[in-house]
């Protein structure tokens, strides 16, 4: 099962090896993990989406972790998760109108077109990716990149909202 | 007028700051500029033949005096004959600063020479670990370094301090305060979970307070005995906590687990109730955790959350430095009226004590027991005296036959299992403690690995003893290789005759002394107590067939604990 855990952690070199380093040590699995600034310049945030049944002991290994401030597991649901990701699709002259179709379907954009092939990016909800990618995979994927995932927890007031959009 | 420092200078002023009486290490390269200062410095420096033993020596004195113990070495080779130290602290959670050189700041990752990515390599052995990129740094970097090392769970912290930077000046300022957000360790439990422990300890019927290296960590050694005896309640002590509460207490079982007394380790499986305080239920005690103490309940008390329910389940955890935590339990306790009364469970365990007793025999006209030895040892010393023991069956037989009365009196390598780790942490402990008398119990394998360190104590005046229990064998190995692989002997077993141990000693400048046959035991440990003016090693010839009993075949149950050779040989056959 994957969880997604956000790491707050201090903006200091070598927090990502520390991170990484510990995960390694103690044997737990890595699905994904990004890492960026934040509003606050002193600290950054580690979104790590892991691979395993319980998250209680990988969450008190990361804060044992001096340069650790805050870790957050989202229960599924309550968190606004996104991934991005470029896609490369085979799209000779023939396809190329239906697989444009079912890229605006699912709010793919076309970045660039080449003679024999699309290359589409996809930003949005893991899912969304997810769906996309299969539908591609008919016509076929000849390059795919895709981000870690990135989260943020709903703001309890509009939490009902968010989750009609997302 | 602000003061110009070099790099070098505010490092060694920095350690002075922090009440820094001794580092042990070696200089180098890269640290070199860091030596210049020492010279007007009132910190001692001793100077250890290898950064291991160094390191090692950093953790007996902590180890001895609660104090941080601190390593100074250069780059490079330097700093990984270093990490074994470092590790080995970080498992026992022993406070301690390592300071090591590196190549310049403008050579990192060049290959320089004598380069190593120590940062990186350290990073998992350390508790928390920095590389100073400017010498303005330093007074912070020392200050946070040591604050680390010494609260919460201690450990081992390192700085890696590039040579640019020992050279460049800055201006000294005092350490400003320690700014860590993420860092804030417990201190009291919560009182609700204080409250819930105490309710359970009550309704319990057979429980046992498993006591860890925690306890001696946080100095609670007075708040356990009034705790334990306000209960009435029995306890163990693990390898890591022998001393921390006196062995000659009634209540007090001993050792449990692989190599612990049966009534210890069986008083764990039969309980009801863990109150469990500073340990960790490491592989060692629990045997397979599938059959640990099952019918037992958990409290779990730790400084470090992330010990909780880590291997076993805890029904109540609490957070929070022990010392601390046992007051708490005390106050609560205090609250209730009529304790539970433990009188049949304690005269349970009484009758197994009876029953199942340590045991060994020494025939008077057959080779020397290595217990006989501790015994002797003990009884000669009064039992006054800080034991310091490697890894192997020698660790084992005096952590079983030495009776330890006070905390800090017993020292050795607990969670890494470091061969070699007596001789240097006894030359740290007997730094240290210097009126103690500090004996090295170590076995010829340990001590073939690190007995150069006997030089560091000649030349730099330290008067440790060492009995050494030659056996002529890696024991635990052969002990194994015995039981487990019928006998077949794989690279267990060493010469007998060399190296010479006695003149080895007097080569480096002690006095050796040697011992063959029981009726010389005693006299030649009288001889050895009465110098004091150098290092005095003896060599036991003991003997090579003795193993170490009761034992937990790894992995098994300890229900399955066999008492003897023949018990074992007899399950075997059965099996």
């Amino acid at each position: 099962m994957k969880h997604v855990i956000a790491v707050l952690v201090e903006n200091k070199p070598g927090v990502l090896a520390r991170v990484s380093t510990m995960f390694a040590r103690r044997g737990f699995n890595i699905h994904s993990l990004t890492v960026g600034p934040t509003e606050d310049p002193t600290l950054s945030r580690m979104t790590v989406v892991v691979d395993g049944p319980e998250m209680e002991q990988i969450v008190k290994q990361l804060y044992k972790l001096v340069h650790t401030v805050k870790v957050t597991e989202f229960e599924p649901g309550t968190a606004i998760e996104r991934e991005i990701m470029l896609v490369r699709v085979n799209a000779g002259p023939k396809l190329r109108g239906e697989i444009l179709d079912a890229a605006r379907v699912c709010e793919a954009k076309a970045v660039d077109v080449g003679v024999t092939s699309i290359t589409f990016e996809v930003t949005g909800p893991p899912d969304r990716l997810a769906d996309f990618l299969q539908l591609m995979s008919t016509y076929g994927v000849t390059a795919l990149a895709k981000s870690g995932r990135i989260a943020l927890a709903r703001d309890q007031k509009t939490a009902k909202t968010q989750s009609k959009s997302a | 007028m602000p003061e110009q420092l070099t790099g070098a200078q505010a490092l060694i002023r920095s350690l002075e700051y922090e009440g820094v009486e001794v580092v042990f290490g070696m200089p180098g390269g890269a640290i070199l500029k860091a030596y210049d200062p020492i010279l007007e410095s009132p910190i001692r420096h001793v100077l250890a033949r290898h950064e291991q033993g160094a390191g090692h020596m950093a953790s007996g004195y902590a180890h001895a005096t609660g104090r941080v113990g601190v390593a100074l070495v250069t780059s490079g080779p330097a700093a990984t004959n270093l990490l074994t130290a470092l590790q080995d602290a970080y498992m026992d959670s022993v406070p301690m600063v390592a300071i090591t050189g590196q190549v310049a700041t403008t050579s990192i990752g060049n290959d320089a020479f004598q380069e190593a990515h120590t940062w990186g390599m350290s990073m998992p052995a350390t508790k928390h670990n920095s590389l100073i990129t400017s010498a303005d740094e330093i007074p912070d970097a020392v200050r946070e370094a040591f604050h680390l090392a010494s609260t919460g769970r201690k450990g081992p912290v390192l700085i890696d301090v590039p040579k640019d930077v020992l050279v460049d000046t800055m201006t000294w300022h005092r350490p400003g305060e320690i700014n860590l957000p993420g860092y804030k360790p417990a201190v009291k439990g919560h009182p609700r979970q204080v409250k819930a422990a105490v309710d359970l300890i009550e309704q319990s019927q057979h429980p046992v307070l498993y006591v860890g290296g925690g306890v001696g960590a946080a100095g609670a050694g007075e708040e356990l005995k009034r705790y334990a005896e306000m209960l009435n309640v029995p306890m163990v002590t693990t390898l890591m906590a022998r001393g921390i509460f006196p062995d000659s207490h009634a209540l007090n079982l001993g050792m449990p687990g692989m190599h612990g007394n049966y009534t210890a380790t069986i008083a764990m499986q039969r309980s009801d109730l863990l109150i469990t305080i500073g340990a960790r239920f490491d592989d060692r005690i629990t045997g397979d955790l599938k059959y640990f103490a099952p019918d037992a309940k958990v409290i779990h008390v730790d400084v470090d959350p992330a010990e909780i329910s880590k291997n076993r389940f805890a029904d109540i955890p609490i957070v929070g430095d022990a010392k601390a935590v046992i007051e708490q339990l005390i106050v609560e306790t205090e609250k209730r009226g009529s304790l539970a009364n433990r009188d049949a469970w304690l005269a349970t365990l009484h009758d197994w004590q009876t029953t199942y007793p340590l045991e060994y025999d020494q025939d008077p006209d057959g080779p020397i027991q290595q217990q006989y030895v501790i015994e002797e040892l003990h009884r000669i010393t009064g039992g006054d005296a800080t034991i310091v023991a490697g890894v192997g069956q020698h660790q084992m037989w005096a952590s079983q036959f030495w009776g330890f009365e006070e905390p800090r009196r017993w020292i050795n390598s607990g969670g890494l299992g470091t061969m070699g780790y007596a001789i240097p942490a006894a030359i740290g402990a007997k730094v240290g403690t210097p009126d103690e008398v500090v004996f090295a119990i170590d076995g010829d394998g340990c001590f073939q690995m690190t007995g150069s360190e006997l030089i560091t104590a000649s030349v730099e005046n330290i008067p440790i003893k060492v009995a050494l229990l030659n056996n002529a064998s890696l024991g635990m190995v052969k002990q194994w290789q015995t039981l487990f692989y019928d006998g077949r002997l794989s690279q267990t077993e060493l010469s007998p005759t060399v190296p010479n141990f006695a003149l080895f000693a007097e080569a480096c400048g002690a006095v050796g002394l040697r011992a063959d046959r029981p009726d010389q035991v005693a006299g030649v440990i009288e001889e050895a107590l009465a110098i004091n003016d150098r290092p005095v090693l003896i060599e036991f010839t003991c003997d090579p067939e003795a193993m170490v009993f009761p034992m937990v075949p790894a992995g098994g149950s300890n229900d399955d604990i066999a008492l003897s050779r023949e018990d074992f040989m007899s399950r075997e056959e059965i099996a």
